[in-house]
């Protein structure tokens, strides 16, 4: 079927007019309430962990992760004045670390793996099953949550004394030196999250391993955001878990190990 | 007694001043008035998670039970004395009827002077400011 240009400009104008009053009519009635019925099967589990599947890893991977966290979080984007990432004041949830900086310890490893040298290796907060980080929150603003593991943030609580970034070996956890709002999208709210909080100025702020999502029995955003299999979640303290079960089969790694934190995220390398 | 003149004058400028809040109002016709909040009319006959009653007198209570709760327990519903049940959240929740924070949430604030900082990180829609 061949169009000429009147019948597509025709069906363009149409589907423009039916495009901006289907907006502006979800527009108009506004956001409903959540359904309480979202919540009554969350995912439980008494250990959460990852494994990250290194081999499968790719740069496509790093990125979505990035992305679809930096947005449903409404993670800053701080840039300085010139518009380059302001590296001592950016604000990482999950991020890219060279290999030599994600696991210190291969430097002793004199002939590493070519491809490993030059890897982005994802990381972000371990959810340490012994974390360093809460023990030193003089207001319990951190803390490791008894059901299932996570080190969650109260941003409530938070006074902003850093103890905890000094506390955690893993750089896991940002400081919001100014009102982050200015950096997510800009300060542009039209395309931030509206079902998810920002932080505000002189508070800490890391992953919380979606507990906003496992409590609606769906998986942390960057398990679904990257290949599948490239990272794994579940529950470590279930011997059936799929994540045992890799973990099982696969010889993993951890950073850090040395220090006693017991990290939850595993590297399958 | 001494300086009379200057005495009273000046107990009359005291009292004057002392007073003045509270004739200032009626005398410049800028009598405050006690804020009626506005209930977008999509909202008229729906019930709220309390009483109107209870939610004016409660609701930072309510809001305090559930940030606790939610962040700290981990729970997300709550249930009402009707056993209506409630996804519990100030930014999904209130705001998803209270669309309008300028009027219905600062018409009292602003009018009692209470500055909650519920919003520096809790996002308001756009057409509710």
């Amino acid at each position: 079927m061949s169009v000429d240009r009147r019948k597509f400009l025709k069906l363009a104008g149409i589907g423009t007019v039916l495009g901006v009053t289907g907006k502006a009519a979800t527009d108009a009635l506004g956001r409903s309430a959540p359904d309480p019925g979202d919540y009554k099967q969350p995912k439980t589990g008494k250990r959460w962990g990852l494994v990250i599947d290194l081999r499968k890893w790719s740069h496509e991977d790093s990125h979505a992760v990035r992305e679809v966290c930096d947005q449903i979080h409404n993670i800053p984007h701080v840039v300085d004045e010139d518009g380059n990432v302001d590296s001592k004041r950016e604000v990482k949830w999950i991020w890219d670390e060279e290999f030599a900086h994600a696991f210190p310890e291969a430097e002793e490893t004199e002939f590493l793996a070519e491809k490993l040298k030059h890897m982005e290796i994802p990381v972000m907060c371990n959810h340490c099953d012994n974390p360093p980080c809460t023990r030193v929150c003089p207001t319990q603003a951190t803390w490791k949550r008894k059901a299932d593991g996570v080190v969650m943030m109260d941003w409530h609580r938070c006074i902003g004394c850093r103890f905890c970034i000094a506390a955690c070996p893993y750089g896991s956890r940002s400081f919001n030196w100014f009102d982050p709002r200015q950096y997510i999208h800009g300060g542009d709210q039209s395309k931030w999250n509206l079902d998810y909080p920002t932080r505000n100025v002189g508070v800490v702020e890391k992953c919380t391993l979606c507990e906003e999502r496992l409590a609606k029995g769906e998986q942390p955003a960057c398990v679904e955001a990257c290949h599948a299999g490239a990272m794994v979640f579940g529950d470590l303290a279930d011997p059936q878990s799929d994540i045992r079960k890799v973990l099982k089969d696969n010889f993993a790694i951890r950073r850090k190990p040395g220090l006693g934190t017991q990290p939850e995220v595993y590297y399958i390398v | 007694m001494f300086d009379s003149g200057k005495v009273i004058a000046g107990l009359i400028v005291f009292v004057v001043l002392a007073t003045l809040p509270l004739w200032w109002g009626t005398l410049t016709g800028k009598e405050s008035t006690v804020p009626d909040p506005v209930l977008p009319p999509a909202l008229a006959g729906q019930h709220c998670v309390l009483s109107a009653e209870a939610m004016r007198a409660s609701h930072m209570d309510i809001l305090n039970e559930w940030r606790d709760r939610v962040v700290r327990d981990g729970e997300r519903i709550y249930t009402n004395e009707d056993g209506r049940e409630f996804v519990m959240s100030l930014q999904n929740t209130c705001l998803g009827c209270h669309t309008n924070k300028a009027e219905f949430c600062d018409s009292c604030h602003d009018y009692l002077g209470v500055k909650p900082y519920c919003w520096e990180c809790h996002i308001i829609p756009e057409e509710g400011r």
